[in-house]
């Protein structure tokens, strides 16, 4: 689906005006606390502080389809620290599933493939289960990668760290007429 | 006292929360999903810890993944949903609730600020529960375990159960990222010192830790690991050079990130990163003198028996 640069602005802003002080988005001084705070900004395509530039100019599209979102690792440094009161992890949550949703950027970068594995399980069983995670997240990744862990694994796998049945909560069943019944109704 | 309000991380304190029905020693306690595999060992200990501290921490009932950072990164609202049903669990049990995953802290604690203040949001969440058969009227804490600890019971009673002080034990205190953020409720979200007060009572010191609110890099060290390296590796070179013996954690991330990588980590930052990790409440546990299995200390993927044995032959 493509969607316009400047609709994608306002599908983006309308979103993040829902979330509690995401109207301050609009008070941004391009100060640049936030890149400067950021632990990965480094790797970015667009920095933090570039991405509210980017928001403004109509050109979200970029960002997303480069690999800036999904290096954040929601530590929030940002958000404590922006003299607007910007809460930028959430800006960042917003934009992570912007591009899911519209299905722009990198459907096959690992962090999109971790977090989608992760959603699979938690609907499916009520919790996560940290060997099938990883073991689903290599399978789509790369295989062979998988054998360079090999050696944590059998540590981990020695001293019961890594259980091979997970477990299903009692609620499973009650969970997931929750899920559909927000899927339906939810008004976000 | 470290008790900040942060403003700028926007915050209201109209949160209604409060402890009904306990009397401050009685928690529903989330374990959260790390704890039953991989970090066990911080699950153990904790349960170990809280018994001796005349805690008591009732697991609470069938509780449900926290979602996590991944999962809202796909689904919003759903996100909220596996939090609201925990906090609904826990209002049910009337008990405030408390975790020792700082990842599910922050997740459960954000949620039920956000349902606070959001009444679009607290009516779409109040449904879905609802066609769960739940509900949930925004009465319950959460707590971190460690707040607790440290600024519930205090340092009386935790000094009055050491019975092997940590002396001459120089720790670096890696709070990581998320215990006080973002709301910095009960700890600055800069720099908290929640631990470093903890290790002072019993009887240890700690070295001075620029990095110790820094991010680890969380799940990077798996999906993007040139990235994760690099904040690991800052953080234990970081711990050497101020002199630490051991670094503490208190976030099952950051432990297993910290242990479980320190070869390859170290040759990404070009310095030698070999360090014992363990988790506060395993030093806690042995500074009151329980045993390493009470601690689960042999899950340890550094030497951590080791030193503890040696900081015991020393004191
Ligand atoms: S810290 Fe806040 S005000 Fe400064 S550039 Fe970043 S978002 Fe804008
Ligand atoms: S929350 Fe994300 S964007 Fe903000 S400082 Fe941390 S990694 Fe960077």
């Amino acid at each position: 689906m493509a969607v316009a640069s400047l609709d994608l602005r306002e599908v983006f802003l309308q979103k993040l005006y829902s979330i509690p002080n995401g109207r301050k988005v609009n008070e941004c001084i391009q100060c640049g606390t936030c890149s400067a705070s950021c632990p990965t900004s480094h790797a970015m395509d667009y920095s933090p502080r570039e991405i509210i530039a980017a928001l403004r100019a109509g050109m979200l599209d970029r960002v997303l389809r480069s690999n800036t979102v999904w290096l954040c690792s929601s530590c929030y440094s940002c958000s404590v620290r922006c003299p607007a009161g910007i809460p930028f992890t959430d800006v960042m949550y917003e934009l992570k599933r912007l591009g899911v949703k519209h299905r722009i950027g990198d459907k096959g970068a690992p962090n999109t493939v971790m977090a989608r594995e992760f959603v699979h399980l938690v609907d499916r069983r009520g919790r996560n289960h940290e060997p099938a995670l990883i073991r689903q997240y290599f399978l789509h990744t790369n295989p062979l990668r998988a054998l360079r862990q090999f050696p944590l694994a059998l540590r981990l796998w020695w001293r019961g760290r890594m259980p091979l049945r997970g477990h299903t909560i009692k609620g499973a069943a009650g969970l997931r007429r929750m899920m559909a019944a927000i899927e339906e109704n939810g008004s976000k | 006292m470290s008790t900040t309000v942060n403003s700028n991380a926007g915050a209201s304190a109209s949160a209604s929360t409060s402890t009904r029905g306990s009397d401050g020693r009685v928690f529903s306690y989330y374990p959260g999903c790390s704890q039953m595999a991989m970090n066990r060992a911080y699950d153990v200990s904790t349960r170990s810890v809280a018994a001796r501290l005349g805690l008591e921490l009732v697991e609470l009932e069938d509780w449900n993944c926290c979602g996590a950072t991944a999962y809202v990164a796909i689904r919003e609202e759903q996100a909220f949903v596996l939090s609201a049903r925990n906090l609904a669990l826990a209002e049910q049990a009337g008990r405030p609730l408390v975790t020792a995953c700082s990842g599910c802290f922050v997740v459960l604690n954000k949620a039920n600020k956000y349902m606070a203040e959001d009444p679009e949001l607290r009516s779409d969440i109040t449904r879905a529960l609802a066609a769960g058969s739940m509900r949930y009227r925004g009465t319950v804490a959460v707590r971190h375990f460690l707040d607790v600890v440290v600024n519930d019971v205090g340092e009386e009673t935790v000094r009055a159960q050491v019975t092997r002080p940590l002396t001459g034990l120089k720790v670096a205190a890696y709070h990581g990222c998320q215990f006080s953020r973002p709301f910095g409720e009960r700890a600055d979200p800069e720099f908290p010192d929640t631990m470093d007060r903890l290790v002072n009572w019993l009887g240890g010191e700690t070295v001075p830790f620029a990095l110790k609110a820094k991010c680890c890099g969380g799940l990077m060290m798996t999906t993007q690991p040139d990235v994760g390296r690099a904040l690991t590796g800052k953080i234990l070179k970081a711990a050497k050079e101020a002199g630490a013996d051991c670094v503490i954690t208190c976030c099952p991330l950051c432990q297993f990130n910290l242990e479980g990588f320190q070869r390859r980590v170290g040759a990404a930052v070009g310095c030698d990163c070999a360090l014992p990790v363990l988790y506060f409440t395993q030093l806690m546990g042995h500074a009151f003198g329980l045993d390493a299995r009470a601690l689960a200390l042999g899950d340890s993927l550094t030497p951590v028996a080791e030193l503890l044995h040696r900081e015991a032959v020393h004191s």
